[in-house]
């Protein structure tokens, strides 16, 4: 049996994927205040406009900290989907004038990857956003994007941190002033920057007891006018502390300890040092990003066609160097905390063995492993945290690095000696939330897509065993696993 | 040839095990990398350590059960595999592989669903059966390639990362020095294991090599429970339940591309995951709540008939060219095997491996990608 070959690739991507379910002239990720008013400025010009959001979240991917770092600290009333939608609706009245403009919102909604061509791929037959709710995923075609996914918690390790009841200040914002759903009474803050100062005040206004400030450096950091509010309620922080332990029981942290030795009771560690642009979408596109200290990490540096809005282009831009400041939480981090204490918390992977570059615990460590660590991977070349997660696992589970990603690359940068800023950024990836895979799957694909698939790239003589080459076998091999191939 | 300099081009999988087996004979290696060993397809692959359409199938066989203990580092090497049927074609498919395999005398034994379900409790009751491989395997891609990069070290090679190959210094019909932007390095035999660079640099040596280069995906979940056997296979999609308990699945249709001298420009995922989760789900069922939290890519290349180009030249004669037209991964240990024993010995000491040599593309008509639809999309 010859091969005939007809110019065309019958198991390449050319022509075998679906048309976007629908197509809008203007697609805004994001319902916070910044996506609507960019929402509701596009309908007002006469655009066809989606805006979705992906709040409010099921209960388990809150349990996974995702979107935001709500360290198990959220109340029944998170399960209840219907009344996660109407408080959404009650915080947030400018999303009914959205729809009265002609907005089409779709909460609940969660965009978990942007596509179009460029380098590596032309395959695509227009740019799309992928979505999905609670039942399905599809593809959205777009003219214009903006994102306005808003900015995420950063967490900092300390001993016991993985416990319930440490969780970050964006997640807790969330649970009192849109939810009402915090299940916390008495929080010890860890910062004094103004998120800090903000978080505290708010949770006052919220009726809980907040223990104290906690702040590494050795005088406030924040706005003065935040500061005196703090002061005036009687906050006490604690300055040139970090915590050097704490104590927890089943429903979580119980105490900490600061390194001079102070115990304070808490039942909730609210982590406000600092909040990282969500530039997952951009950095799962290839987009450009740059890092910009002043506004809180790294940033979309801007294409067109895709705008960013609100948090998520970047904090605003006080003056205030927030990696320096972070840097700050991670040093006097690494001085406390023990060799045992988890960075990662979905893969267990400890202080020790992240800087030891050594294999997860299912793993045998012969001594020739034992001899390696970040010091001997450095010789090699700079440290890469894509690198260093292959080999240590660290941020590769299910919260996808949301919360032990920053304070690794903060962590590489200070064992290795170098400015933060020459770490790379650990890869985003689609889909940039986790997504069940029968959510994921596209279940009605085109009919052309199932013509094209094959295992690998189906070509016929590519496995052929050696011994049937020439032979009657290598024809029947052809006929039974390459029909169509090539004829 | 101890004692003798060898320049590796390419820290992917097959150059570094070509370094390992070559510093094993006490040859003084060093491997050229243009960014971190294994980056590209090296270190994004299903896995897979099965491959008996090969003449290195044999010696792959025989090695990877020792390659931990030979490295000194984890693979995350097990042995076995399986092939689950979820349609009746499959069905007919798999059996007429399962017989080739008997008359082969590879190992292998049909399963009824039950027995499916038992080796793969994922599997629902929805297949028609499957075929347990008593051979191959898998192993974990990234830790096998970082493994060969610390055991060659170890052995006194050296990797220099960051360091693209920009062409070759010739002298006397031999490749006397690879260059790089910084530095040149002299050597007494070169091996060109260079993915979808290679026809770019052998270009240089006047060499044409014909090989075009794809994008293929994949997906990984969340961990799932460990399942006794974890190399499954079926329904048209290849992949692995780690020894973590993800489970790291692709396969479908690939994208053709052009690549130049520098490598991929990137290698994007696209909603083709979709379609992955779509197998996946139906493959095994029990595991369809399963999140997935990653999708990559890579870029590997294929020659004109899909199988490995290994061969040392006659000019220069002290350069060998190494692609393994998109199935490199498992492959591996044999195939470094016989890198070595043709820089050292000039031919391949366990096999004969004549059927990878560069001289049967000679004639090759010029529009061999064209006629096979092996097009970049304009």
């Amino acid at each position: 049996m010859e091969l005939n070959f007809t110019g065309t690739d019958v198991c390449a991507i050319n022509g075998t994927r679906s048309a976007p379910e629908a197509k809008y002239d203007l697609v805004v990720i994001g319902a916070g205040p910044s996506g609507i008013a960019a929402a509701i400025e596009g309908a007002a010009s006469g655009a066809s406009v989606l805006l979705v959001d992906e709040n409010p979240v099921s209960g388990a991917l809150m349990g996974n900290d995702t979107p935001l770092y709500f360290g198990g600290r959220m109340t029944a009333a998170t399960q209840n989907s219907d009344r996660m939608l109407e408080a959404i609706f009650m915080s947030m009245p400018d999303l009914e004038k959205a729809m009265e403009t002609g907005v089409e919102l779709l909460l609940g909604t969660t965009a978990w990857g942007v596509y179009r061509n460029g380098p590596g791929v032309q395959s695509l037959p227009e740019q799309v956003v992928g979505l999905a709710d609670a039942e399905r995923s599809w593809l959205v075609g777009f003219d214009r994007i903006v994102l306005a996914t808003g900015a995420r918690d950063l967490a900092i390790a300390f001993p016991g941190w993985n416990q319930p009841g440490v969780m970050g200040a964006a997640a807790l914002q969330m649970l009192l002033s849109r939810y009402g759903a915090f299940s916390g009474r008495r929080i010890v803050v860890l910062g004094s920057h103004d998120l800090a100062l903000e978080t505290a005040l708010m949770a006052l206004e919220y009726g809980l007891d907040v223990a104290a400030l906690v702040e590494v450096r050795d005088g406030p950091q924040g706005d003065a006018a935040l500061l005196a509010k703090v002061t005036t309620a009687g906050i006490n922080t604690y300055y040139g502390q970090s915590i050097a332990a704490s104590k927890g029981g089943l429903d979580g942290i119980e105490s900490i300890t600061l390194t001079d030795g102070t115990d304070i009771a808490c039942d909730t560690v609210c982590v406000a040092i600092g909040l990282i642009p969500s530039i997952e979408l951009v950095d799962a596109m290839h987009g450009p990003r740059a890092l910009n200290a002043a506004r809180g990490g790294y940033i979309p540096a801007g294409e067109p066609n895709v705008a960013t809005v609100g948090l998520c282009a970047g904090l605003p831009d006080t003056g205030f160097d927030h990696v320096a400041y972070r840097m700050d939480w991670v040093r006097a981090a690494l001085r406390v905390n023990a060799p045992d204490t988890i960075i990662c918390q979905c893969e267990d992977v400890t202080l020790a063995d992240l800087i030891g570059i050594q294999p997860p615990n299912y793993l045998p460590r012969p001594a020739a492993i034992q001899a390696r660590s970040l010091d001997t991977l450095l010789d090699d070349g700079p440290a890469n945290p894509d690198q260093i997660k292959r080999l240590t696992r660290s941020g590769m589970g299910v919260c996808q690095g949301r919360r032990c990603r920053d304070q690794v690359a903060m962590m590489l940068a200070i064992e290795s000696d170098k400015p933060f800023g020459t770490i790379p950024l650990a890869s985003h990836r689609a889909p940039v939330r986790p997504l069940p895979l029968k959510i994921l799957a596209e279940w009605d694909e085109p009919a052309a897509m199932d013509a094209a698939w094959d295992v690998w790239f189906g070509i016929p003589t590519q496995w052929v065993p050696v011994e049937d080459i020439g032979t009657e076998y290598q024809d029947a091999h052809r006929e039974m696993l390459y029909t169509g191939m090539y004829k | 040839m101890s004692g003798s300099e060898v320049v590796i081009v390419g820290g992917g999988v097959t150059g570094l095990s070509a370094g390992w087996w070559l510093a094993r004979s006490g040859v003084k290696v060093t491997v050229l990398d243009k960014f971190i060993v294994g980056w590209e397809a090296s270190g994004r692959n299903g896995g897979g350590a099965s491959h008996y359409s090969s003449p290195l199938f044999d010696e792959e066989q025989r090695l990877w059960p020792q390659m931990d203990e030979l490295l000194g580092y984890p693979t995350e090497h097990q042995k076995g595999r399986i092939l689950i049927a979820m349609t009746e074609r499959q069905w007919e498919q798999y059996r007429f592989i399962a017989e080739r395999h008997t008359r082969l005398n590879h190992p292998v034994e049909v399963l009824d669903v039950k027995q499916v379900q038992e080796a793969v409790p994922l599997a629902g009751d929805n297949c028609f059966g499957g075929v347990h491989y008593k051979f191959g395997g898998h192993a974990n891609p990234q830790r096998t390639v970082q493994a060969y990069a610390w055991a060659l070290q170890d052995l006194g090679g050296k990797i220099i990362q960051h360091s693209p190959v920009t062409g070759f210094e010739t002298a006397g019909g031999k490749v006397t020095g690879v260059k790089t932007a910084n530095a040149t390095y002299g050597c007494d035999a070169v091996v060109v294991a260079a993915g979808p660079q290679i026809p770019q640099l052998m270009a240089q040596l006047g060499v044409d090599v014909p090989l075009a280069a794809a994008r293929a995906e994949m997906i990984i979940t969340e961990p799932a429970p460990m399942m006794p056997l974890g190399g499954v296979d079926g329904h048209k999609i290849y992949g692995r339940q780690t020894l973590r308990g993800n489970l790291a699945y692709g396969g479908g249709p690939h994208e053709w591309l052009d690549v130049d001298a520098t490598g991929p420009a990137a290698r994007p995922s696209t909603p083709l995951a979709r379609n992955l989760a779509k197998r996946l789900a139906e493959l095994l069922p029990k595991a369809a709540h399963l999140n997935v939290i990653r999708s990559w890519a890579g870029v590997i290349e294929n020659s004109p008939d899909g199988r490995p180009i290994i061969d040392r030249l006659n000019s220069p004669d002290n350069v060998v060219v190494a692609s393994m037209s998109s199935v490199g991964f498992g492959l591996s240990p044999a195939s470094g095997h016989a890198i070595r024993d043709l820089v050292i010995d000039g031919a391949c000491s366990f096999n004969n491996i004549d059927l990878l040599k560069l001289s049967r593309f000679d004639g090759l008509e010029k529009d061999w990608r064209e006629k096979r639809g092996w097009m970049p999309i304009a």
